[in-house]
């Protein structure tokens, strides 16, 4: 290929603890969309965090076109031209598009906008990235946030573009336009690198892949040359999972019934509007849409964490909307929240205090006192059984990885055997094992006879769990389909196509 | 962030991931042995050798027994006011309210003190703690309801209730309770003996220090070993989690409040109950503030409150007694603040491994 933008030589790097990289190299060229395919914790975000100086490695070479640069700051990077988007933008809401572009650039005292905003028009139309250099960033659509970073990256003059799982929170939709303005910039010579563990884009978009597993470079591949089955060996060392997992009809009666239940988002807006579903004991429905339509705020009116503004939610007959958080808990609600560390666990408490979160208030774990020795051994079992990966109980539960924490998660929600579990984007930033670990719960809670309610992104996730598949845009509820005739094509078009207009 | 130039060795924080157990022992004495040559520069300015006034300071805190005595009689109120704070800390609630609660709570058992002068003594006593409580409990309510209700800022409301809490003694102590007898001086008439704690000896040691320590075995019992304790914790660390939980967070932001009033209020009962048998407008030497100290060092911990306190009695004792050389007792307070300040400065060592780059 063309010309060598970087070169990464047998990179190392250390935390107290874990070897986060080892052994690593890494060449990316002048022209092409070189993917960096691994699971959570093979080291991809550490190596990137070096490679933009946010790191320093312990040992190893960085080449940057050829020439020995170690960098020991994120500015030596800048310089270097390398930039990189990260997945959560780095935008300050309140300001315009051209303002936060100019953000950190200190060349003269006073901000020439003006100026500016024509550069970002340039860059914006040589590029396709279609943004308004005066629109305000809370204005703007997740997508077209993602080209202010892209925008603000090139404005500083990177050639070497690093995106941290670009993908993530776009729709399928801008995920094709995302990649067709990195095709774009790779053809003018850019070098593209993007982080991700999704199998699709890796054989869609890349021009070159780099598997990372375990903290080691395992190889280095042309698209062309290999498959997603290879690729999915490399990563896992195992055979790649498909097709559907869900494939026994076990429902039974009507549990949960959602009736017409509207609600407001946490700004005051409408969220739900009259939204309805039912679901049976035994059955997993599936919710399909773009994230933030109405999704966070159905998890959070059936587990009472949000007051519906009309309509009524029952489980097995009794109303929820009525109860209180803690009763809801009582009567048999699991939750799995959207947000694993700031709400289903505690980061800084150990693992048993995280383990008897929904239990503590149990009379079998002492009645006046909490007994110590009963909540150990109750943490120890739930550690145990899900084969949770930690040194002992008394850790606390950020110094594990995002697999584990939501195993934890899964063990202590399924311990109350529950009558209805919420899952929301359950499977969000777990590598492969821990995805395929996530699902066997919920089909095992399926079997048990509980109604699962999962609310997820990934239409594949969707397709191979649920027996019936809802769709929700903008809080409604757009149709709900058997999962055996549903068309992901169809789902995917109820999902976008339903859309009002397309984003600017 | 990194504005140095290149070429430079470079010091960079580097988050640790666990704070190893050494650390919350060693960056404490650290910062107290800063903050003392902090204090000696300015000691040394003023002309006195910080030697010397260190160790008349210390001498007269634990040289003698006597001294010994006077260090614990300073430290019980500051026990209770740092309990109560250590309480509402733990769930990051920002009480700096101790001061005022302090003083309600000594104008209240006052109050019982003088109106019921001939009740027995148990029963006198128990009513004035119990009325000192109540009302410290219901001054840090206050902040706590606003808090609650409408998430308006503690530290500011809880703050500014102790100059109203200040106003209120004075105007009782300067009005309808002062001393006929007292020479004009802005003071109640002293107790009936019926409401004097029982000291120890001929020290002036009082039965406080007993209920200081019992209050730090219930408190830690309190904070480790039930539900409630499990339920500040988990508040203190996510307000998020514990209402996904099911736990009531304004509830528990009331109840918090209300119980680290009532602590400070008894510390307010111990002093004029145990000590000074009156109440007058230099009651407290700033021991709800120091209480903060006191609480901060000791990683909340009621045990090592209970030593903590015990120095920082020492302190307050020394600082006393180093006037002779001519030096303000407020030495001591600036020792304090410089305490705090280097503890606070120290965390940073706690929470980041700091490493040299080149």
């Amino acid at each position: 290929m063309s010309q060598l933008a970087v070169r990464m030589v047998d990179i190392r790097k250390t935390f107290p603890g874990v070897v986060a990289n080892d052994q690593v190299n890494l060449e990316i060229y002048r022209g092409e969309i070189h993917a960096l395919l691994g699971e959570n914790g093979a080291g991809k975000s550490t190596l990137m965090n070096i490679l933009t100086g946010l790191y320093q490695q312990d040992k190893g070479e960085v080449f940057i076109n050829d020439e020995l640069r170690n960098f020991k700051s994120p500015k030596d990077a800048i310089e270097a031209g390398i930039g990189m988007v990260h997945q959560n933008f780095r935008l300050v809401k309140p300001f315009t598009v051209t303002e936060n572009v100019m953000l950190g650039q200190k060349k003269s005292a006073f901000l020439k906008l003006d100026e500016a905003g024509e550069r970002i028009n340039a860059i914006s139309s040589k590029f396709g990235l279609k943004v308004h250099p005066k629109a305000k960033i809370w204005q703007l659509s997740v997508g077209e946030q993602q080209r202010v970073e892209i925008i603000k990256m090139l404005y500083k003059g990177t050639d070497i573009l690093i995106l941290d799982e670009p993908t993530a929170v776009l729709t399928p939709q801008e995920v094709n336009d995302l990649f067709e303005i990195l095709r774009g910039m790779a053809d003018d010579g850019k070098a593209i690198v993007f982080i991700t563990h999704k199998m699709h884009e890796v054989i869609d978009f890349a021009d070159r892949i780099t598997v990372l597993r375990g903290g080691l470079s395992i190889k280095t591949l042309l698209k062309k040359e290999t498959d997603a089955s290879e690729l999915g060996k490399l990563m896992v060392g195992k055979e790649f999972l498909s097709g559907r997992k869900n494939t026994i009809n076990t429902c039974g009666d009507r549990s949960l019934s959602i009736k017409k239940v509207s609600a407001l988002n946490d700004k005051g807006l409408p969220a739900l509007s009259e939204f309805s579903l039912d679901i049976c004991k035994g059955e997993i429905v599936g919710i399909a849409g773009v994230a933030g339509n109405g999704q966070r705020e159905l998890s959070e009116v059936i587990t009472g964490l949000r007051p519906v503004t009309s309509g009524n939610i029952q489980l097995d007959g009794t109303e929820l909307t009525k109860k209180s958080i803690r009763e809801i808990i009582d009567f048999g609600v699991a939750f799995i929240p959207e947000d694993r560390h700031g709400m289903g666990l505690a980061s800084n408490l150990t693992v048993i205090d995280n383990a008897i979160l929904k239990e503590y208030r149990s009379s079998q774990y002492g009645s006046r006192l909490l007994d110590l020795k009963k909540l150990r051994e109750k943490a120890q079992c739930l550690v145990d059984d899900f084969d949770v990966k930690i040194p002992n109980v008394d850790c606390p539960v950020k110094l594990m990885s995002g697999g584990n924490l939501q195993k934890l998660l899964l063990a202590r929600e399924t311990s109350i055997e529950p009558k209805l579990v919420v899952a929301v984007y359950p499977i969000r930033g777990l590598d492969i094992g821990a995805t395929d670990f996530v699902h066997n719960v919920l089909i095992e809670q399926k079997n048990a006879g509980a109604a699962v309610l999962l609310i997820s992104e990934d239409l594949d996730e969707i397709y191979k769990m649920a027996d019936r598949i809802a769709v929700m845009y903008e809080g409604k509820l757009m149709g709900i389909l058997s999962t055996e005739d549903a068309d992901i094509g169809e789902v995917g078009m109820m999902m976008a196509g339903a859309r009002k207009k397309e984003d600017a | 962030m990194d504005v140095k130039k290149e070429r430079k060795t470079k010091i960079v924080f580097e988050k640790r991931l666990q704070v190893p157990t050494w650390i919350n022992l060693v960056v404490p004495i650290v910062s107290v042995f800063f903050a003392l040559v902090f204090s000696g520069i300015f000691l040394k300015l003023t002309g006195q050798s910080p030697l010397t006034v260190y160790l008349a300071m210390y001498r007269s805190a634990f040289g003698s027994a006597y001294g010994f005595s006077e260090t614990l009689v300073k430290a019980i109120p500051l026990m209770l006011t740092s309990f109560g704070v250590a309480i509402a800390f733990k769930m990051v609630i920002w009480n700096i309210g101790a001061e005022g609660q302090l003083l309600l709570g000594a104008l209240a058992s006052t109050g019982i003190a003088l109106a019921f002068p001939d009740l027995p003594r148990i029963l006198l006593i128990m009513m004035m703690i119990a009325a000192a409580m109540i009302a410290g409990g219901l001054w840090a309510l206050i902040p706590g309801f606003a808090k609650a209700q409408w998430n308006v800022n503690e530290v500011i409301t809880s703050l500014m209730l102790n100059y109203v809490a200040i106003n209120v003694v004075d105007y009782f102590v300067y009005g309808p309770w002062k001393d006929t007898a007292g020479f004009g001086f802005p003071q109640t008439a002293t107790f009936s003996q019926n409401a004097w704690l029982p000291t120890w000896g001929t020290t002036r040691i009082h039965f406080g220090l007993i209920i200081a320590l019992v209050i730090s075995i219930l408190l830690y019992i309190v904070l480790n070993r039930t539900r409630w304790g499990y339920e500040v914790k988990v508040i203190g660390e996510s307000r998020n989690v514990a209402r996904y939980s099911g736990m009531s967070i304004k509830k528990n932001i009331l109840l918090v409040m209300l119980l680290s009033g009532a602590l400070a209020g008894m510390g307010g009962m111990l002093e004029v109950s145990g000590v000074v048998h009156k109440l007058d407008p230099h009651l407290s030497i700033g021991l709800g503030y120091s209480a903060i100290i006191v609480a901060w060092l000791s990683r909340l911990n009621p045990f090592v409150i209970v030593i903590v306190s015990m120095l920082f009695g020492g302190l307050i004792n020394g600082g006393f007694s180093i006037q002779m050389f001519g030096i303000p007792a407020a030495t001591a307070t600036m020792l304090q603040g410089a305490i705090l300040f280097f503890v606070l400065g120290g965390d940073i060592f706690a929470r980041y491994r700091i490493k040299m780059i080149k």
